[in-house]
């Protein structure tokens, strides 16, 4: 395990929320979600969030990339409120500021790999020329050169995952947001994927992955556990007796 | 975002499912190429008659019982059916009073009712034959010339003689490899002996020519009967400089032929190359709207067609959706493509169906012996008019796609 870089000078607040919750309401039943969750997250962190299943990580992970919204309470992503932006800027924010990394990969299907990287750069309205150059770049720093004209089903789960990590990072965005994103993989292929994140990490990159595997979360410097939709605890460095404590 | 991109995205998840897509298109072909072929056949038909074709011989006019425009209402139709018919014995008065006053006077009458069959040593024609009474100035007056042998005469029509004259057809089926001149032909129980053969004329509007049989009027009347008959007389004036005086005596003629007092009605049709115009241009337009109807049916459906392929499609690619939703696509960015889609099956559907509208309208203009056009007009109407569609008909499922909540569309499997 390498080590951990709790010295690091602390960046500016990316990513601010305050007693979000969520409620879901399904006919007579209301499903809370989220019950009160508040977390600051600093540029250039790297956080696990973990948690049992139905804890709420990927409703969080869904608010925090601006794809819901909460049902109450604060949230301000570089200082700006979140509630108060129109359909755009939110679009605007998820095209430029986010790179979203889905565990089932969420690739078009019937395009390449090359087209599937580009479709965030389209909607940025970047010129095709520069757009092709860019993501092929992209395809190529993830280990995916030779795959450029490859669709997603002629591609291994670890390729397509790398396709959608070039994806995520084709516009430059300053925040990785993945939720779980090796959990489709098997943990060789996992580890693969994990130094890529290490790497953006390394580069300057706010990372937080959603995950439930320990050994994924020893990547990261700050560790968030995730309880019936509250925050158990909020680490820095990776716990293991916690997670030993809820699997036992 | 990009406009080749929208069309780019839109081409290929068309070809994603090719069958639907074009039966779809086909309903919006369907519709246009009725409206298209149509107009382009009659616009084809307006030129041509316009400029320079004639319905009649030159300086020629004509009186009959019935007008032209036979399409009229049931009441008007009663008023024409109750009206006297123009008897031979008011024809030939007719005919006496404007002897002198004009190159020619035809009298004839059609026995419609038979369906002529000319039999030669066994040999028939095809029942298809219309046979004529008439005299010598029926050539001349509907722009019939003459293959070879005679054309009838005064004298066959004062004796009633078993003469005829006939179109290239009979001569075609029945004398094949001898001159039909002289040779006496079977004919719905009657004899006649061919004194003459018509030059081929071809087809007009859509009817041959040839199967025509032209004899006496007074031979006709002892054959055919006369009793219920209207005759029809086609006036031709010596030029084009004395058409409007000749023109003037006729209907004075013609009115004391019928015995009408000075304030009674003319209970007559007049034909002229000026009235057929405008019978046809009615005529054309009850067509047009024909047309119209049937093509606006046609969008609708279509275009509910369209609404219902794009909903299915919006239903289909909703994962699709959330993904674009997910990775930065504005809604209106999905209300585009999707926009974009619909715009582009109607606009192949009506393209396909403006080529084939116009190419079918100007075969049929090319039978008709038309001169051929390119309706630029309705080209450009079709392709709006398709273009309203896909917008209008795909405006609602594309707001439905645009409108999804990333998330829910994300989950959608
Ligand atoms: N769209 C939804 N409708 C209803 N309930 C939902 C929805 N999404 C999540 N939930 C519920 O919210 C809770 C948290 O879910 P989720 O955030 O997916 O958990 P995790 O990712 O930690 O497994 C679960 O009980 C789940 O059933
Ligand atoms: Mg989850």
């Amino acid at each position: 395990m390498e080590t951990r870089d709790l010295t690091r000078p602390r960046g500016p607040i990316v990513i601010d929320i305050e007693n979000i919750t969520k409620d879901y309401v399904m006919g007579e039943e209301t499903v809370r979600a989220l019950r009160g969750v508040s977390l600051k997250i600093h540029r250039n962190e790297y956080i696990a969030i973990m948690g049992p299943s139905g804890s709420g990580k990927s409703t969080l992970m869904n608010m925090l990339g601006c794809l819901d919204t909460p049902t109450s309470g604060r949230y301000e992503f570089n200082g700006k409120n979140v509630a108060e932006m129109n359909d755009d800027e939110l679009a605007a924010i998820r095209n430029r500021e986010i790179g979203f990394v889905f565990q089932t990969f969420n690739l078009l299907p019937r395009s390449t790999s090359l087209r599937n990287v580009e479709l965030p750069l389209i909607y940025a309205g970047i010129d095709p020329e520069t757009r092709e150059q860019r993501a092929a770049e992209v395809l190529a720093d993830v280990g995916l050169g030779d795959r450029i004209h490859h669709k997603p089903n002629e591609l291994s789960g670890g390729q397509r995952q790398r396709v959608a990590v070039a994806r995520a990072l084709v516009n430059r965005p300053s925040i990785i947001l993945a939720d779980e994103p090796t959990g489709n993989l098997d943990s060789k292929t996992g580890e693969e994927i994990m130094a890529l994140f290490e790497d953006l990490y390394q580069r300057g990159n706010t990372i937080i992955l959603v995950t439930h595997e320990r050994d994924i979360a020893a990547h990261a410097r700050r560790t968030v556990h995730l309880r019936d939709g509250l925050i158990e605890s909020d680490h820095a460095g990776f716990i293991p007796e916690i997670d030993m404590a809820t699997v036992g | 975002m990009l406009f080749k991109e929208i069309i780019k995205m839109a081409l290929s998840s068309l070809g994603v499912n090719k069958l639907r897509s074009s039966l779809t298109m086909i309903g919006i072909t369907i519709g246009v190429f009725s409206v298209i072929s149509v107009m382009t056949a009659i616009g084809a038909l307006q030129y041509s008659i316009e400029h320079g074709i004639s319905f009649l011989g030159s300086n020629i006019f004509q009186f009959a019982k019935y007008p032209a425009n036979v399409s009229a209402s049931g009441d008007v139709r009663e008023k024409y059916r109750n009206r006297r018919n123009i008897s031979y014995q008011q024809a030939l008065h007719y005919y006496r009073l404007m002897e002198g006053e004009a190159r020619e006077i035809c009298l004839k009458c059609f026995a419609y009712e038979v369906k002529g069959q000319a039999v030669y040593n066994g040999v028939k024609t095809t029942p298809s034959l219309l046979i004529v009474g008439s005299n010598r100035s029926f050539l001349t007056a509907n722009a019939f010339t003459l293959g070879y042998g005679r054309n009838l005469n005064d004298e066959d029509v004062e004796l009633s003689r078993r003469v005829i004259v006939v179109g290239k057809m009979v001569e075609k089926r029945l004398f094949p490899h001898e001159t039909p001149i002289n040779k006496v032909i079977r004919m719905s129980g009657h004899t006649y002996t061919i004194v003459g053969v018509l030059a081929e004329k071809g087809t007009a509007f859509g009817q041959s020519q040839d199967d025509i049989c032209i004899m006496p009027i007074t031979r006709f009347f002892e054959d055919y009967g006369e009793a219920k008959r209207t005759v029809n007389i086609a006036t031709q004036a010596f030029s084009a400089d004395t058409y409007n005086r000749t023109f003037d005596k006729a209907i004075g003629a013609m009115r004391i032929a019928r015995g009408l007092r000075a304030d009674q009605e003319n209970d007559f049709e007049i034909y002229s190359n000026d009235s057929l115009k405008s019978a046809f241009v009615s005529i054309a337009g009850v067509v047009r709207v024909g047309a119209f109807v049937i093509s606006f049916i046609a969008l609708v459906a279509a275009g509910i067609g369209i609404m219902n392929i794009m909903l299915v499609s919006v239903t289909e690619r909703t994962k699709e959706i959330g993904i674009r939703k997910s990775i930065g696509a504005r809604s209106r960015d999905i209300l585009r493509q999707f926009l974009t889609e619909a715009v582009f099956i109607s606009e192949a559907g009506g393209i396909l169906g403006i080529v084939l509208g116009i190419i079918v309208g100007d075969m049929l203009a090319a039978w008709l012996q038309a001169e051929l056009i390119f309706p630029y007009g309705w080209a450009i109407t079709g392709v709006l008019v398709c273009s309203a569609i896909g917008i209008g008909f795909g405006l609602y499922p594309a707001y439905r796609a645009a409108s999804l909540d990333p998330i829910e569309a994300l989950r959608y499997e």
